[in-house]
């Protein structure tokens, strides 16, 4: 097997990975950087898989086809955001403490989405989906060259999570939102002296956060696991969290940090298969990303500094 | 002062009681009987010799997993990380039941040492980071929870040669099994665990209120730069508060793996022993008591919740959204005492602190 040969397997498998946690990195982007810590988003994640197969399952049964998994993305979007008033409300208003939250909110997550599973279904995991989001070869470009190795057995959804990447960049840097969303999350009293509602901001931070994460979650489910049970997503959060770390809180990072992760995760599944990776034992691949992070945090592999305030609820007049 | 006293107390009691009005209310969603259903989900949790055996089986690595979290939050640490060092506390217990022969009062004491060691060096890891290079420990040890996960069950595969998804029984001069208690109680799974937890908790107290390295260590928690003006090191302090807590977190491991299933499973998920730990120091107000009746509480759910299940045909993940309710409430507590205070008409400037 040549080395591209070898590409052109890993890559279709590594961007199908990558894209949920790219999603659900942007997404701990928008409320980290408004200044709410998102260890939830695992648990925000496990809530868009279970509404994207249930809402795909249901769409089917009634007979819209092909455009119930993209429709499910929307609804877990949807669904998504409003769970993560779970985390918003208490953070937010009542300034309980927001790791703690998250580490609940993942329980609370994965209990009441096998509570409704077993209530829809009487079992614990759902039926396979019969319309998944399919693997396409993209008309022209997957006939160009080596490049095609980006463009072969793809996704449609990996295409939109980079162009995401992107926009909420542009958001995040370039825009008034992002300016705010950003200053409410380095020094929340000088931006409410500026007049902006820090309560508002950091609400919408934290809520397009679960939009992300819900979306992140379904397109998991939709396009790689295809159905849902208590292990469709374990770790999927928390990789997306170290995404988000080893980019730095920049999209573009999270972007690059997610289709590593997606790499190392890809020749995870597929590497026993390949030639060289084979020789390296499993374990390495899977922790490669973890360990990755904690030096990235040490400052060995570039220093990641968190924005300022994340994790202080904001009390007005408190210096 | 009195009365942070009475809300210590009330704001947990409340917790749980609005904890399991959720859940009553997501019965009735669902479409189930809530007296049916707590009446059985009770049953399973304190209804017979049985369930009350199976009740402290449960609570035993729950009280270590609760003191782990506990002495961490003591020092201002926060140890999400309990769940890894319980899984390699547990696989470096399993690995000295299985391939030590030795008479029980070494073997046992050593399995013990072992795991106790093992989560140790786990849990130095994120202290020590957080003490040179002050990287925030929360984000190290969930890393490492994973790292853990994937490096233990590399472990059981290449190490310990797991071939069929489970190692072999451990011996018995490294188990905590009791055939007395089991016998007292209907045949549950009881084992000695319990009773080594409850003396670790005294431990706990001991250290934390009776030591000078405790009385340092909450001093840490209290206020770190006074901790540092008054001449203590607060980066020892931190690395050790870690090691402690690790110590904690491996024996809730060891109490799986000498005491509940004599071995250990290939896994491709956590135990929840950890995150539960979070949730019993929490409830527990990080005191030695607290934590024991905490875990105690959340081991009767756990185990009433297949109760429940079998008996009353309500899932059994119901359980997780009133532990998680729980939580979530007891963390709202400035909520609690807004509301308090609003009730008593007396809301002063005072109870904006923090």
């Amino acid at each position: 097997m040549s080395f591209l040969e070898v590409l052109y397997i890993v890559v279709p498998v590594a961007l199908a990975y990558a894209t949920p946690l790219i999603i659900a990195a942007l997404g701990g982007i928008f409320s980290e950087r408004s200044g709410v810590v998102n260890i939830a988003l695992e648990g925000i994640m496990v809530i868009g898989a279970a509404t994207g197969i249930i809402t795909t399952l249901t769409l089917t049964e009634m007979g819209l086809g092909g455009l119930s998994p993209w429709i499910s993305l929307l609804v877990a979007m949807v669904v998504g955001a409003l769970f993560s008033l779970f985390l918003a409300v208490p953070a937010i208003l009542w300034r309980a403490d927001q790791t703690v939250l998250g580490v609940a909110i993942n329980m609370l997550a994965i209990g009441l989405a096998i509570f409704v599973v077993r209530v829809l279904y009487n079992k614990g995991q759902t039926d396979f989906i019969e319309f998944r989001i399919a693997k396409e070869n993209v008309p022209i470009l997957s006939d160009i060259p080596v490049l095609r190795m980006f463009f072969i057995n793809v996704q449609y959804t990996s295409f939109i999570a980079i162009a995401l990447a992107f926009v909420v960049w542009f958001v995040i840097f370039k825009t008034p939102f992002g300016l705010r969303l950003r200053s409410v999350g380095e020094h929340p009293m000088a931006a409410d002296t500026m007049g902006i509602n820090v309560t508002k901001m950091r609400f919408m931070g934290v809520m397009l956060s679960g939009a992300f994460g819900g979306l992140a979650g379904a397109v998991y489910a939709v396009t790689v696991t295809t159905n849902f049970s208590g292990t469709t997503i374990v770790g999927q959060g928390f990789l997306a969290i170290a995404a988000m770390i080893f980019g730095k809180w920049n999209p573009l990072g999270a972007l690059g940090a997610g289709l590593f992760f997606g790499f190392a995760q890809a020749l995870s599944i597929i590497g026993s298969n390949l030639p060289v990776i084979s020789n390296v034992p499993q374990v390495l691949l899977l922790i490669a990303p973890y360990a990755l992070t904690i030096l990235a945090l040490a400052g060995v592999v570039g220093r990641a500094d968190a924005p300022k305030s994340v994790g202080i609820p904001y009390i007005k007049g408190k210096r | 002062m009195n009365k942070l006293g009475f809300n210590r107390l009330l704001i947990p009691l409340l917790s749980i009681l609005m904890g399991l009005l959720v859940g009553a209310i997501v019965m009735l969603i669902g479409g189930y009987d809530p007296i049916q259903g707590f009446s059985s989900l009770f049953e399973g949790m304190v209804g017979s010799p049985y369930a009350i055996g199976e009740t402290l089986r449960a609570a035993a690595p729950l009280i270590f997993s609760g003191l782990a979290v506990a002495f961490a939050f003591r020092t201002g640490l926060f140890n999400i990380g309990v769940e890894g060092q319980v899984l390699i506390g547990w696989v470096a217990a399993v690995y000295v039941g299985i391939n030590f022969d030795l008479p029980m009062f070494i073997h046992l004491p050593l399995a013990l040492l072992a795991a106790m060691f093992a989560a140790a060096l786990w849990a130095f890891v994120p202290g020590f980071l957080k003490a040179k290079f002050h990287v925030h420990e929360v984000i190290t040890s969930i890393m490492m929870n994973y790292i853990a996960l994937y490096t233990t069950n590399a472990i059981l595969r290449s190490v310990i040669g797991v071939t069929n998804e489970r190692t072999e029984s451990i011996n018995e001069s490294a188990s905590l099994a009791s055939p007395w208690l089991q016998e007292m109680t209907q045949f549950s799974r009881l084992h000695w665990g319990v009773l080594i937890a409850v003396l670790a908790a005294i431990v706990y107290y001991y250290i934390l209120q009776r030591t000078t390295l405790g009385y340092e260590l909450r001093a840490v928690g209290f206020n770190k730069h006074a901790s540092q003006y008054a001449g203590m090191s607060v980066n020892r302090n931190i690395i050790l508060s870690f090691v402690i807590s690790g110590m904690f977190a491996g024996l809730a491991g060891a109490m799986e793996g000498l005491g509940t299933f004599n071995g250990m499973t290939l896994s491709a998920s956590f135990t929840g022993v950890g995150f539960d730990g979070i949730a019993v120091a929490l409830l527990g107000a990080n005191t030695a008591i607290g934590v024991v009746l905490a875990a105690i509480l959340f081991a009767g759910l756990n185990i009433g919740g297949l109760a429940m299940q079998l008996g009353a045909n309500i899932p059994s993940e119901l359980v997780k959204v009133i532990i998680a309710a729980i939580v979530i409430f007891v963390a709202s507590g400035y909520a609690f005492n807004y509301v308090i205070d609003k009730f008593k008409g007396n809301r002063k400037k005072g109870v904006e602190k923090k």
